[in-house]
């Protein structure tokens, strides 16, 4: 049965009886194989998102009352401290991109605790197919799905001053899909030790402000205390939000100085961190966590 | 316990189209399996065989290693000592193949409830690698087998209990495998429902040529297989096809009603030697061919008799013949109504 054959299916007409099973030969795993389990699994992550719309809706509201109410609010205190022609809704805007897509990621990811508390779990461990290609497959469908609602926040970047560059908008766009595949690499992590959704829940959500508020998403990361330096440096979201700020501002008519002021890069003891090793720093998290995933599956069941 | 491996059993007692077990290797072998769990003693070194195209059923309450034993069949559990084969391939060693051998059905849904019947099935497809080209004709077969063709486009969740579990089946098929593993197939189901998936049971066995393996702790559902092998304590303590069970607890039972109930224990034990006592308000006795029996009673009783009834052995008299006890004894029904609970507030969430 190396090679899958099928003979012409039998017409089905209702109530006769199908006496020619239509034959089917499930070929030996492979490369192959595990490629389509890895899409379909991918696929039902944006089959679950389009039908879910509250999710969606719900997931955006974070990101407004940040932008708007937050941004608003703090801004007539904070923008009294910015160049002017800057707005703070500018200025956290990236920051609220990447928030965008946070809890998209993790809610996709959690999805695996639901799944094994509902058996579907199941259905996808017992398959004939490596373990791997399911892991990978959960967390490029979370990646998609939380880029499709990081984009909805992008569409609002008139609103927050800042230009629809193409070139601008397309560099947001790979970071976001690199940001949200670590993420849900996390999430997928964390669910693979994690039996209880509310459990899974009460610990991403315990997880996820800190991450977001260490990030330098609300601040700028230069003449902080060391304590605050130390814990944003360690912060990985903080390597993600930077190339964002970095590319925003790029795209803005300021001065070297206001740039200088605002987007200052993500520093080591005065060295600043190239955006490249700081997106490879987030890349390699979403490898190792991947790895990491991949191995607690394999050791269940 | 003498444990009989043998596959005649089975081949005598099918009636299906397909001549089981004819020239083919034996679709499970299992020999002297034993789990262990901590100090708990699951499965206790159990042996047999199960013929290619057999329906074959392990009865026994909850807690016997039905659920243990289907496990490691099915590759989800290794065993702690011992070998077991499906469609010719070790449960351990050859794992994936064994996998993409077998059809499971377990007594939990798996399904996708935000997905529909179609979505579920074309996951399921892709997952056990169907070539692309049979996907959409088995899709509409085993849809249609099933009675849920017209449903194919609804979300799962608008399914009845009975619905799920017939689209669990549906979907247990779709890869054509060689064994179908039932894990309690009609637990927590209704009836009327349950009587419909045997419907659907029966009809597939007509349809495919498949070998079924299912558990039960329901004696009816037992009257189904081939053979069945009769579970306690993580033992085989009997396997046989249901008749030749029952024929081996052997008397039927039979009950009457008549004018003077003493006069007519008395006469029973006269004219014929049998002892009769009185259960349930009726002369209660037993006799090796009760239907032959009945006639000379009528013939030969001088009491005049209002009604008789004569029952033949059932499983249940099996079960209590073998193990000291009826399967209703134990847990059983605490346990089925805790699942259909959980089973509710499941869908409610």
């Amino acid at each position: 049965m190396a090679t899958p054959t099928t003979t012409e299916p039998a017409a089905p007409a209702t109530g006769a009886l199908l006496t020619d099973a239509i034959r089917v030969a499930v070929p030996e795993s492979g490369f192959r194989q595990d490629l389509r389990a890895t899409g379909i699994v991918w696929r039902r992550e944006l089959i679950r998102f389009r039908t879910d719309r509250l999710r969606a809706v719900t997931s955006l509201i974070q990101p407004f009352l940040f932008l708007f109410i937050l941004g608003t609010g703090l801004g007539s205190l904070a923008g009294r401290g910015l160049p002017a022609g800057i707005n703070f809704r500018t200025f956290i805007y990236p920051g609220v991109v990447a928030m965008g897509v946070l809890f998209t990621a993790i809610f996709s990811a959690g999805s695996i605790v639901w799944d094994r508390e509902f058996g579907f779990l199941r259905e996808m461990l017992v398959a004939p197919v490596n373990r791997g290609a399911i892991v990978l497959g959960k967390c490029l469908g979370g990646a998609t799905v939380a880029t499709f609602q990081g984009i909805i926040v992008l569409a609002l970047a008139g609103l927050a001053g800042v230009p629809y560059n193409p070139v601008l908008i397309i560099t947001l766009i790979g970071e976001l899909l690199l940001l949200s595949f670590t993420l849900t690499a996390f999430g997928v992590m964390m669910a693979a030790r994690i039996k209880q959704f509310q459990a899974f829940m009460a610990l991403t959500q315990m997880l996820v402000l800190p991450l977001f508020f260490l990030s330098g998403a609300l601040y700028p990361l230069n003449g902080l205390p060391t304590w605050l330096t130390i814990l944003t440096r360690i912060d990985p979201l903080t390597y993600i939000v930077d190339p964002m700020r970095r590319a925003v501002f790029s795209h803005l008519n300021i001065s070297p100085a206001a740039l200088h002021a605002l987007a200052p890069g993500v520093s080591w003891g005065g060295w600043v961190v190239p955006e490249g090793l700081s997106l490879g720093i987030v890349a390699l998290m979403g490898a190792v966590m991947v790895v990491i995933a991949i191995a607690e599956f394999n050791k269940t069941e | 316990m003498a444990v009989q491996t043998g596959t005649e059993a089975g081949d005598s007692a099918h009636p299906g189209p397909a001549k089981p077990g004819a020239g083919r290797d034996p679709a499970i072998s299992v020999s002297e399996l034993t789990k262990r769990y901590g100090d708990l003693e699951a499965v206790r070194g159990i042996s047999f065989e199960v013929a290619a195209g057999e329906t074959f059923g392990f009865l026994g309450p909850n807690g016997a290693g039905k659920s243990t034993t289907i496990s490691i069949l099915c590759t989800l559990v290794r065993p702690t000592s011992g070998r077991a084969a499906v469609a010719g391939h070790d449960v351990v060693a050859e794992r994936d193949t064994v996998r993409r051998n077998i059809g499971l059905v377990f007594q939990d849904t798996t399904l996708d409830s935000y997905l529909t019947a179609e979505q579920n099935l074309r996951f399921h497809a892709d997952l056990y690698g169907v070539p692309k080209a049979a996907v959409a004709p088995r899709m509409r077969q085993v849809l249609e087998m099933v009675g849920l063709w017209d449903r194919r486009e609804s979300l799962v969740r608008t399914y009845s209990g009975g619905m799920q579990r017939r689209l669990e089946i549906a979907r247990g098929l779709l890869h054509a495998p060689h064994v179908l593993f039932l894990d309690e197939p009609t637990v927590g189901l209704d009836p009327q429902t349950r009587s419909s998936i045997w419907r659907y049971i029966n009809d597939l066995k007509q349809r495919e040529d498949i070998t079924i393996f299912l558990t039960t702790h329901y004696m009816d559902e037992a009257e189904h297989c081939d053979r069945i092998a009769i579970i306690d304590h993580g033992q085989i303590v009997a396997i046989d096809t249901p008749e030749a069970l029952k024929a081996s607890v052997g008397k039927d039972r039979v009950q009457i009603s008549t004018a003077d109930d003493q006069a007519a224990i008395a006469a029973l034990a006269e004219r014929f030697g049998l002892e009769a006592a009185m259960h349930e308000g009726l002369v209660t006795f037993s006799v090796e061919s009760g239907e032959e029996f009945v006639p000379r009673l009528f013939a030969e009783l001088d009491v005049a008799i209002r009604s008789v009834s004569v029952a033949r052995p059932s499983l249940d008299d099996v079960f209590m013949s073998y193990t000291g006890r009826t399967i209703r004894d134990t847990e059983a029904t605490g346990a089925d109504a805790m699942r259909a609970m959980a089973q509710r507030f499941g869908r409610r969430r």
